[in-house]
């Protein structure tokens, strides 16, 4: 019998759908900026990886973020970052933008390269409703919400 | 079953540490696997030495040293959450290790479920 507390698992060949629903504003709390920082790590261990944003985590994807009079640092432009490893998917809320007047014309853009499609430069954010958004989570294999 | 737990608040603030340690022991007694504990936002303050809690009350902190040494459990303390946060190696509790948010990844890919305790 070991004593020996198991620190890694195998999981080779693993490839499970995560969801990461984003429901805080960006500033205010440090939910969203943690959450960000958590799927920049899994990006690395190739998963299905989606980004959901709801309620006033739909905030985070807003143009014109200008942190200076906070003195915080403006983590907007990691999100357009997020094409780059292969993170093609940010789902926003419908009814959450509607709730906060909002439309996709006051989204930041975020575009990733669709290699099965020649590398053609694609669009990543996609308002979906909440009835698809519920759909896709009973699909999900890890949900990490904050 | 194979469970990964992740706590997202830290200690007496929030129920969350508490209702994880119980599901967590409930989870053991009843003949399934935790993987792991894994502590990120507020929750890295569970792994807090330091903390005193009044005498009559429940050590937190303790009770997860204590229950990660009884059924080896891998407790961990996510590095970066704990660094702006002040819990680094000379602060850390018995029974938690510091390490990197891939830790959190490959519990979901190596649990059957990952439950979150949080706010």
């Amino acid at each position: 019998m070991s004593d020996e507390i198991q620190t890694e698992y195998d999981t080779a060949g693993v490839e499970k759908k995560f969801m990461f629903l984003n429901r805080k504003a960006p500033y205010g709390t440090i939910y969203a900026l943690e959450m960000l920082e958590t799927v920049l790590i899994s990006a690395a261990f190739d998963q299905d990886v989606t980004l959901v944003f709801m309620d006033d985590g739909v905030y985070q994807l807003k143009k014109g973020c200008d942190t200076k009079a906070v003195n915080m640092k403006n983590f907007s432009a990691t999100y357009k970052a997020l094409g780059d490893y292969d993170i093609s998917k940010l789902f926003v809320e419908k009814e959450s933008m509607e709730a906060r007047g909002l439309t996709q014309d006051d989204l930041i853009e975020v575009i990733y390269e669709d290699e099965d499609d020649d590398w053609a430069e694609k669009p990543a954010i996609h308002v979906k409703s909440r009835d698809e958004i519920a759909k896709l989570m009973e699909e999900q294999d890890v949900i990490i919400s904050a | 079953m194979k469970y990964g737990i992740l706590i997202n608040e830290g200690p007496f603030t929030h129920q969350a540490s508490d209702t994880a340690y119980h599901f967590t022991r409930a989870a053991i007694e009843k003949g399934h696997q935790v993987l792991r504990v894994f502590f990120y936002h507020d929750g890295v303050y569970n792994a807090n030495a330091l903390s005193e809690p009044q005498s009559d009350d429940r050590n937190i902190v303790k009770l997860w040293g204590d229950l990660a040494k009884e059924h080896k459990i891998d407790l961990v303390v996510c590095v970066a959450a704990g660094l702006r946060r002040g819990i680094k190696d000379q602060v850390l509790a018995e029974g938690f290790r510091i390490s990197g948010l891939g830790q959190l990844t490959e519990i979901g890919m190596a649990a059957d479920r990952l439950i979150t305790f949080g706010d």
